[in-house]
């Protein structure tokens, strides 16, 4: 899921200061369970800005803001309040807000900031767990990425700054993703993954220009 | 195994006599005199120095320039230190064939400290490769005459390469694996993270006799109690003995400032005479790394009394 966090206030106010009618679009999905983006937090928002002066055309909430489709259908007959408006609000990730950008053609602002692909552990603890690299390589590390897990990223074993299991960065509180992937390859008998040297990454098919997948008929 | 020898460093090690290398470290400065002159009072005691790549992160002068300096200025020989943390894949290979053309002929390949713990937090951290990965990648600048792509290198660098390893790791068995990783991928030579137990430093060379590859035992004479009790309190998996802590806090007692010194220096060169002595005689290991930025006047001293 893509974690999000709401902006402070006084952002959010600063970058509506010369819009007087807003229309605000919420995520039914991630934003939604991250309580960031959902129908309450709508609610709230609407609430705020009313208080700050500002007239809400419209409201909703959409199920997948960032699905071109699902965003179109879902804002089609709220064409009219939307148009009202001088910009929207989006409660979204940063791929909600593109999409909104794209396809509303409205003066947009970001209510929330995206912050990662993560996994939800319960309401309110998120932990990052994918950086969305593009290479896979979790079957040789039993399942646990030291792409996002080690601050270093690195591929072949921990670093000087671990003790006792632990990681150096940020005070000794967390765990070495290299000793959990050691302790996880030994506990599968697999601690030959870990004993093969790994070659630096190709970052000529990472991180050059925004990724693209678009299939082609066989 | 590279059978060509480069370095006086190399030659001594494959000579099999117990060897010495120093450290030192270059500020925040364009001037070198402090490091020339610390090189100056190891010379003849050690057989080369490292020059320290932006220790935690600290941003100082380039350990490129300063190994080039010390070796033009004092002729002492440098092991030039190279972190994966400031350079991406292009930078480093660029640096290395620089160092070559300057004369550098030892390299320790580390991947360096994290940013987050430097004076310059919000730097980009770059690690586009890791230690194993850089130890790899110089090989093959030396063996094979080829850059990362397998490009060939006009005139390839001759160089020693060496590597880090932390016998104070806890757990130690991912640590050995990771050194076995580096010398896989061509490591020559090892120096070890501080340690002040023996028995720790012992039980790792025990561990690492079946790999047959020099390893120099990283020691830090304490030139103060300060510094030690900075050690055992704030590096964690580094103990400095209670006897060697205690003498320490007693001689930060006395006054007289010349004393002081004369007292710290005694009960640095009994510990240190003792521990380099009990290396020499009961293990493989090839020597000791003497890491005495600040505190370089013990290092004659010490080595005299272990020959």
């Amino acid at each position: 899921m893509i974690i999000t966090e709401q902006k402070p206030m006084e952002e959010v106010l600063e970058m509506l200061k010369p819009f007087e009618k807003v229309f605000i679009i919420g995520c039914g999905t991630c934003s939604t369970v991250c309580q960031t983006g959902g129908e309450e937090q709508v609610k709230e928002m609407t609430d705020k800005l009313k208080k700050e002066r500002k007239v809400i055309t419209g409201t909703v909430i959409i199920e997948t803001p960032c699905d071109a489709r699902i965003l179109r259908r879902d804002t089609r007959k709220l064409k009219e309040d939307i148009e009202k408006s001088d910009a929207i609000l989006a409660m979204t990730c940063g791929a909600g807000v593109q999409d909104i950008v794209e396809h509303l053609g409205k003066t947009t602002v970001p209510g929330l900031n995206t912050k990662f692909l993560g996994q939800i552990e319960r309401i309110g603890e998120f932990y990052e767990r994918c950086r969305a690299c593009g290479e896979c390589i979790l079957y040789e590390t039993g399942g646990i990425c030291p792409i996002v897990r080690c601050p270093k990223s690195m591929l072949n074993g921990p670093c000087g700054g671990m003790y006792d299991g632990k990681c150096e960065v940020g005070r000794y509180q967390r765990d070495c993703a290299w000793v959990m992937i050691y302790n996880r390859l030994k506990d599968l008998g697999m601690l030959n993954l870990y004993r093969t040297i790994k070659h630096p990454r190709d970052n000529s098919r990472l991180n050059v220009q925004p990724r693209e997948i678009i299939w082609t008929k066989v | 195994m590279n059978e060509k020898v480069f370095s006086n460093l190399m030659s001594q090690l494959r000579s099999k006599k117990f060897t010495f290398t120093g450290e030192l470290e270059p500020e925040k400065t364009t001037d070198l005199k402090k490091v020339i002159e610390a090189a100056n009072k190891l010379r003849g005691y050690v057989v080369a120095c490292n020059v320290t790549d932006n220790p935690q992160s600290f941003g100082y002068v380039s350990s490129l320039a300063a190994s080039y300096i010390v070796q033009r200025d004092t002729g002492m020989e440098t092991i030039y230190q190279l972190t994966c943390r400031d350079r991406n894949r292009i930078a480093i290979f660029s640096d290395l064939l620089g160092a070559a053309a300057l004369g550098i002929e030892n390299v320790l390949a580390l991947t360096g400290d994290h940013t987050t713990l430097g004076d310059t937090p919000q730097a980009k951290p770059v690690f586009d490769l890791d230690s194993v990965q850089l130890i790899h990648m110089i090989r093959r600048m030396v063996d094979e005459g080829a850059d990362p792509n397998g490009k060939e290198i006009e005139n390839p660098p001759k160089f020693h390469v060496g590597g880090g390893v932390n016998p104070n790791a806890k757990p130690l068995e991912p640590e050995l694996i990771k050194l076995e990783k580096k010398i896989t991928a061509g490591a020559e030579f090892f120096q070890t993270q501080v340690v002040f137990e023996i028995e720790t430093a012992k039980r790792f060379l025990d561990e690492t006799r079946k790999y047959n590859v020099p390893i120099l035992i990283g020691i830090f004479p304490l030139r103060s109690y300060g510094v030690a009790e900075y050690f055992d309190k704030t590096v964690p998996g580094v103990h400095v003995p209670r006897d060697l802590l205690e003498a320490l806090s007693k001689a930060k007692d006395i006054q007289d400032k010349d004393k002081r010194r004369a007292k710290c220096n005694e009960i640095n060169f009994e510990y240190f005479v003792g521990f380099i002595k009990e290396i020499k005689n009961t293990t493989q290991a090839s020597g000791c790394h003497i890491m005495s930025v600040g505190y370089e006047e013990i290092v004659p001293r010490l080595v005299e009394a272990v020959k």
